[in-house]
């Protein structure tokens, strides 16, 4: 029995060090403004939804930003490089707490802590989002793929708006 | 010689204190965005003055014993709706020492208890209990002639209209009908049919910028397909869709109606040159979130309503929010945008407007944007050299269908002169 928890918490430690390494390259990406690059870390059929937690804790589904799938990934991707005006910025995204919380299939649950400093021309640095992922990872040829990213924000009094995705 | 009124040696340095406001109608000062006595003065002639206040949508407190928080301009309310149906909007401020005593977003509840020495209201703001009225032991406690009924929460009249909720500190105060002008208050029923809506969320943000530039913004038609680049990249608006501008007999509130075509629009070649980044051929990887299923009976695909002083109510394909715009102070604002649908959407129409809202929010392709510029505007106002801005494009009796204008900008500030005396 003691071996097998062990065993257990052996490949959950495994699957988190896989997943520290993918978010801290997705960090870098965001970082630099790939979101080209950003919407390689999903699946075809990924959901990726940006939700104030006040609206995720009374059931309220409306998100910041809501895409199901890919395309509509790509789709923000074009339009913020494309059409979007907005200020300058450097942007700073950082991933902590990583957990893996339970592998089901080929379906890592997972978790991670997260918080996006943006620093605007001639303006202090200031936390633009802080909130908690809820991931759903799978592998595919090899390398880990989000399926799911439900980013629950804390801050939910947005602060003028949110450009990048987090 | 030619730029000479340019330098800025000859320029008539306007000051805070010269408050004379323009004798040409097209120039507008920058003292109204950023002077905190002109803000007070907004407090007591346009907010607890003789307007109607939007507070917050029906399905947002669809049950007994609900409430939200929310803001008759800059002051905390909160709506409930009691026991026995009725709305009620009071203030959020204890009625003893002045705690703003109700801290949620939103919830449900049988009365508000003060945290500090629980004076407890009712919903309608009535004071019901004071702990310690008599004191202990016959020391202490309310003076003897303590009238509970004088201290209950000070309350705003309430009228709704199609599930909107409105405020008034105004005694004698006409019809929402009558407030909105019979050319508004068709577009406005168009939206508000009647029928059940049910609240898909909210967002909120702090847009540093007058609470006045946002409803210029919803009655500049000009800026729409200039700034917004993701309209006529993907084709839901072109400057050549069929429009209209109306306002109401006094200027204060105004709709942009637009029908968009079917399929791709057809801009002309001279057209597409002014549009800096019009792309004839761009098509959404995923077209879903443009699809449109038309649900209004109005032959207007989009409409955003700006209802004076601080509603915009969009009814964008099948978006459908209001923003209330809450001022603190002339520099900055807070918005809440309430997102609904209706009651009988099945789960993939309410997917699709969760899609669809993408476009709007303060993450959406044309709230990023607003919201950008109306920033970059209050900087420059509010740092630079005092100057008069200009709203000079259409002209005041041209056809509401010209969308190349600043009529209604113009409009709201004659009704604005007028109420604030300026």
């Amino acid at each position: 029995m003691a071996t097998m928890l062990d065993s257990k918490s052996a490949v959950l430690r495994d699957a988190r060090l896989g997943i520290e390494e993918f978010n801290y390259a997705y960090a870098e990406t965001l970082d630099a403004m790939d979101v080209d690059g950003w919407v390689e870390y999903f699946t075809e059929d990924a959901f990726y939804h940006v939700i104030a937690r006040d609206n995720a804790e009374s059931g309220l589904p409306l998100g910041l930003i809501y895409c199901e799938g890919k395309a509509m990934m790509r789709d923000r991707a074009y339009a913020l490089l494309n059409t979007e005006m907005f200020a300058p910025r450097y942007l700073h995204l950082s991933i902590t707490n990583t957990r893996a919380l339970a592998i089901d299939g080929d379906e890592i649950r997972a978790s991670a802590n997260y918080t996006l400093i943006e620093t605007l021309v001639e303006e202090t640095s200031r936390i633009q989002q802080v909130g908690k992922y809820r991931d759903v990872f799978v592998r595919e040829g090899g390398r880990l793929l989000l399926k799911e990213r439900i980013c629950i924000y804390d801050s939910v009094m947005i602060d003028n708006c949110l450009v990048f995705p987090v | 010689m030619d730029g000479d009124n340019r330098l800025i040696a000859k320029v008539d340095g306007h000051t805070g204190t010269d408050r004379g406001w323009p004798a040409d109608e097209t120039r507008i000062p920058d003292w109204i965005y950023t002077d905190q006595d002109v803000y007070e003065r907004e407090i007591e002639k346009i907010f607890l003055g003789r307007h109607w206040n939007y507070v917050g949508l029906e399905c947002e407190v669809p049950e007994p014993g609900n409430y939200i928080r929310s803001y008759v301009g800059p002051y905390p309310v909160v709506v409930t709706r009691n026991m026995d149906g009725e709305l009620h909007v009071f203030e959020n401020r204890c009625a003893h020492r002045g705690v703003e005593f109700c801290r949620e977003y939103r919830g449900s509840a049988n009365s508000f208890i003060c945290p500090y020495h629980n004076w407890t209201y009712d919903l309608k703001g009535d004071l019901t209990a004071i702990p310690f009225r008599r004191g202990i032991k016959g020391k202490g406690g309310a003076p003897r002639d303590f009238d509970m009924a004088e201290f209950g929460l000070r309350r705003f009249h309430v009228a709704t209209r199609g599930g909107v909720i409105f405020a008034t500190a105004c005694d004698d105060m006409e019809s929402i009908e009558d407030y909105l002008g019979p050319e508004i208050c068709a577009e406005f029923d168009a939206t508000f049919d009647g029928t059940e809506f049910r609240l898909l969320g909210v967002h909120r943000n702090i847009l540093p910028s007058n609470w006045k530039l946002y409803q210029e913004n919803l009655k500049d038609p000009y800026h729409a397909t200039l700034l917004h680049t993701y309209l006529t990249t993907f084709g839901l608006f072109v400057s050549s869709n069929e429009s209209n501008i109306p306002t109401d007999k006094l200027g204060r509130h105004g709709g942009l109606l637009s029908r968009r075509s079917n399929g791709r629009p057809d801009v002309p070649e001279e057209d597409q040159a002014s549009m800096q980044a019009f792309k004839k051929t761009m098509e959404l990887n995923d077209p879903r979130v443009l699809a449109f299923f038309p649900e209004a009976d109005s032959k207007w695909s989009g409409a955003v309503l700006t209802i004076f002083p601080t509603l915009t109510a969009l009814r964008q394909t099948n978006i459908l929010n209001t923003r209330l715009l809450v001022p603190r102070g002339p520099n900055e604002f807070m918005m809440l945008w309430t997102v609904f649908g209706r009651a009988d959407d099945d789960e993939e129409m309410t997917r699709h407007r969760l899609r669809q809202n993408n476009i709007f929010g303060p993450a959406g392709f044309l709230g990023i944007e607003d919201n950008e510029a109306l920033k970059f505007l209050q900087d420059g106002v509010r740092k630079a050299m005092p100057r008069e801005g200009l709203a000079v494009l259409g002209e005041d009796n041209e056809p509401t269908e010209t969308i190349i204008t600043e009529r209604a900008i113009r409009g709201m500030y004659r009704y604005y002169r007028d109420v604030m005396e300026f």
